[in-house]
């Protein structure tokens, strides 16, 4: 039974889905409801003096910070970002105040009658602003809401022994979620207790914004989830916002309020993947062997923290790759702006390191002569030696495997020299990038910070339900989840239940985040199902609870960061091929090819749409998705104006999956969601660089930075 | 300001009154509480309110309801009874095509659109007619692949 888990099943929520019928949180229309639409700053950065309202319709409220019961901060990791602004705002975009109604239309016509008086502030709008001495800082007297350190082995030593050393820097730009549907909640306050319904990934994060916004304890909050229409990320902490606005504007009216963005608002206001400038030093000893490295990353968070000290250390911990680097040293620093505040995104600060070591890795080979796949094969990481915080990885790394897959579907090395010694003009090239992707959240995390724990509950009927608090956002957790549990008890999957989490009826077993769900909710699954399997025949309901127990040889320091970052580690090849057009710089996509270890996957169908969706957007990472912020205020504001790939940028992709079971994973299986994001676009830029023979140091890339690198050797 | 209209609304003569500048998805959610067709940009860009006008492709955001006078109009709830519906429902099910399901109903329109041009196309010939719709999670390979299958399994059907 266990051993083919993988084969495919049909979806659980395919049918649903397929129809039209599946309810997402804008489809819901509530008896008596209410509509809000948020005002907004305009400007960067500036004291509020005035705010003048128009007299107000019958049934139509303004709801702001003066109505938060209890404490106007959006519970995340520090306090620092308001429901509403108070006396000052800090990017374009920071919700001030909701205009609550029944007509949208006249929703419209009020927000453009209030008028807020403004007293500029001189705003720090780019991470270089920030290094000047000419601006107040945003967060409290410092410019970072982090700066980290991480240390392995002897720096000085490690640059002793260099002969050759190497400097060079990367920057990567805005990548946006774009999920489908847009980010949407409903607020609802009866009986005392106030509910939000939405697109959520995260149910108790809500929750306990809620708590925290209403001074009140977990009886009187309750978070449902509602069909999510695509999150990676995007709908990890900002309905925590938007949940809290609609929450007390319901409390205040006392009727629901649905709150839904537009598209344009989306784009501009909402969390994105963190603009990076990544400078790395390198020193490489006379038998081309890396002796040291160190880097210097800044991630530009924008005005408030959210994540971004979070999704820094995962940049930090992946700076070296999937390479042994004896000596290392990285400083990593979080740099508050007048911006929009950036966040999660499928990936969480990888990809921007991920892509500068693999260019690195490249450039390093191109300027020793070397071939770049055997330079970075030369320093693959192997089971038993030391991570880049000085843990182990433990288990063993099947890299070479991968490797040899890819090169065997793509044919790679052929290609390589084929179009290396070509000598017609058409502008090919094939690149290869490898990564790994820590799974699940980063060290003491899941014990310290998370806890968690999901039940499972044997019904008198003799089905089974699945209680635990994680979201299928598309990602299939609905069938995986109850998967595992059907093949621990030799159940047809038809007789395990899964309700989208509402927080009043299941168990925390955590955020969907951080490719942790399959393998840590999953495997404390599995064990329930153990448990609950000899009982299936008692009368009546059972229960059985499973709560999570940490790795005991797992050690870690969260103030010096040393230790096993992550419980496990899942790895990925991808190549993709390329030609460029030689007149207008334009990159077309002629081949994608991967290879992954993510232990064992739960369904082998559900894993391929994971790779392929996740490449895609990796790639659209890599060369098309360019957003700009000028002035504080962000340019790309229409899906006309960002564009993601469609399917005609596409080509169809081969992968094969390697088999590396995880003993503390369910069925062996590791994480996954991520991993797939990864590598796109450094596989991309390898081949862009191949192609045309120059370095690549920037993404997106654009036909004119392409221009501009072949005509000055660089772009300024 | 109201006016009345009158069109075919799958399959069955509808009439209303109402504003014609008003948005035939907004008329379609709102009014006839049609809520498969889905607002991912409210532009034209991204498919998900795909509808069939006369049996061709069109973003609802973008059409005016007093423009439809007459016209015939199908959205996924009138076309998820038909014979062609249940040949792309197994075939999106065995191609795993289906993710966050957003962008799905629209999907399934452009599919119904292009095979009912082209019963045997391509993967080129798929690739650009389903090049209005987005989809954020599935890289499209997939949905490709259902597209092909559902012309191969519905031969004749179309």
């Amino acid at each position: 039974m266990s051993a083919d888990i993988n084969i495919p099943v049909q979806k659980v929520d395919h049918r649903e889905k397929v129809t039209g019928e599946a309810a997402y949180v804008a489809d819901i229309k509530l008896p008596g409801m209410l509509y809000a639409k948020t005002l907004r700053s305009e400007k960067a950065r500036a004291w509020i003096k005035a705010i003048h309202r128009p007299e107000l319709p019958e049934g139509y409220f303004i709801v702001d910070h003066s109505d938060i019961p209890g404490q106007n901060r959006v519970k995340i990791v520090i306090n620092d970002q308001p429901f509403f602004a108070e006396d000052r705002v800090n990017y374009i975009g920071e919700p001030i105040l909701l205009v609550v109604g029944p007509e949208k239309q006249i929703l419209l016509e009020i927000m453009a009658q209030i008028r807020v008086d403004y007293q500029d502030i001189p705003p720090i709008l780019t991470m270089e602003d920030a290094e000047t001495p000419d601006f107040q800082p945003i967060f409290e007297d410092k410019k970072y809401f982090a700066d980290y350190q991480i240390t392995k082995g002897n720096q000085e030593a490690g640059f002793a022994q260099g002969k050759f050393i190497f400097e060079e820097e990367f920057t990567t730009g805005y990548q946006e979620q774009l999920y489908l549907e847009p980010q949407g909640v409903i607020g609802v306050y009866e009986n005392n207790q106030i509910t939000v319904y939405g697109s959520i990934q995260c149910p108790y994060y809500v929750r306990d914004a809620l708590m925290q916004a209403f001074g009140w304890g977990s009886e009187r909050v309750k978070v449902v989830q509602t069909t999510l229409g695509g999150a990676f990320g995007g709908k990890e902490d900002y309905p925590s916002l938007i949940g809290g606005q609609v929450a007390v504007a319901a409390y205040k009216t006392g009727k629901p309020v649905q709150l839904i963005f537009d598209r344009s608002e989306d784009l501009e206001v909402t969390t994105k993947r963190h603009p990076a400038v990544i400078r790395l030093r390198s020193a490489v000893d006379e038998n081309f062997k890396i002796t040291a490295l160190q880097a210097d990353i800044r991630y530009n968070a924008g005005a408030y923290c959210g994540l971004s000290n979070v999704v820094l250390q995962r940049g930090m911990f992946n700076i070296a790759g999937v390479y042994q680097i004896p000596n290392i040293e990285v400083r990593g620093r979080t740099v508050a702006t007048n911006t929009v505040p950036n966040g999660a995104f499928r990936g969480f600060g990888a990809p921007q390191a991920i892509f500068a070591i693999e260019m690195l890795m490249q450039i390093m080979a191109q300027k020793l002569d070397l071939d770049p796949l055997e330079f970075k094969m030369k320093h693959l990481v192997q089971k038993g030696e030391l991570t880049i915080t000085s843990g182990t990885f433990r288990q063993e790394v099947k890299l070479p495997e991968l490797i040899a897959a890819v090169d065997q579907i793509s044919d790679y090395r052929r290609k390589t020299n084929e179009f290396r010694s070509s000598k017609e003009k058409a502008l090919k090239g094939i690149g290869m990038s490898l990564f790994l992707h820590g799974c699940g959240f980063t060290g003491s995390g899941e014990r310290d910070f998370i806890k968690s724990q999901v039940k499972l509950r044997k019904l008198p009927d003799g089905k089974v339900e699945i209680l635990a608090a994680n979201t299928d956002m598309g990602q299939g957790l609905k069938t995986t989840l109850r998967k595992i549990v059907a093949n621990s008890l030799d159940l047809p999957i038809e007789s395990i239940i899964y309700q989208n989490p509402d927080t009043t009826l299941v168990p925390n077993s955590g955020p969907t985040v951080a490719s942790r769900t399959v393998m840590i909710v999953g495997k404390l699954l599995e064990e329930a199902a153990l448990k609950l399997k000899p009982r299936l025949n008692e009368p009546g309901e059972v229960e059985v609870v499973e709560n999570y127990r940490h790795p005991l040889d797992m050690q870690w320091d969260d103030a010096t960061f040393r230790g096993d970052a992550y419980p496990a580690f899942s790895w990925g090849v991808n190549a993709v091929e390329v030609e460029v057009d030689p007149r207008t710089y334009e990159v077309q996509i002629k081949g994608i090819w991967s290879a992954f270890d993510v232990g064992k996957a739960i369904d082998d169908r559900i894993m391929r749409g994971q790779i392929e969706g996740g490449i895609l957007q990796g790639l659209g990472f890599g060369c098309l998705e360019k957003m700009e912020c000028r002035q504080g205020k962000i340019q790309q504001r229409s899906v006309t104006d960002y564009i993601i790939p469609t399917a005609m940028d596409s080509v169809k992709m081969e992968h094969r999956l390697i088999d590396n079971l995880y003993a503390d994973g369910p069925f062996g299986a590791k994480g996954a969601g991520e991993l797939t994001l990864i590598g796109g676009a450094p596989a991309l830029a390898a081949a862009v660089s191949n192609a045309l023979g120059v370095p690549i140091h920037r993404l997106p890339i654009t036909p004119e930075y392409l221009m501009e690198v072949v005509k000055n050797g660089k772009a300024d | 300001m109201g006016k009345r209209i009158e069109f075919t609304l799958n399959h069955q003569k509808v009439s209303l009154e109402t504003d014609p500048l008003r948005r035939l998805l907004d008329v379609l959610r709102e009014d006839f509480e049609l809520t498969g067709p889905k607002e991912g940009c409210g532009e034209g860009e991204c498919g998900a309110c795909s509808v069939l006008l006369n049996g061709r492709l069109v973003n609802s955001c973008l059409i005016a309801v007093g423009t439809i006078e007459g016209q015939e109009i199908t959205t996924i709830e009138g076309y998820r009874d038909s014979e062609r519906f249940k040949v792309l429902d197994q075939a999106f099910a065995d191609a795993g095509a289906v993710q966050c399901g957003f962008c799905i109903p629209g999907m399934i329109m452009a599919a119904e659109a292009l095979l009912r041009k082209n019963s045997k196309p391509s993967e080129m010939e798929i690739r650009e007619g389903i090049s209005g719709n987005l989809c954020r999670c599935t890289g499209y390979g997939m949905i490709v692949e259902a597209i092909q299958l559902a012309a191969e399994r519905g031969a004749g059907l179309w």
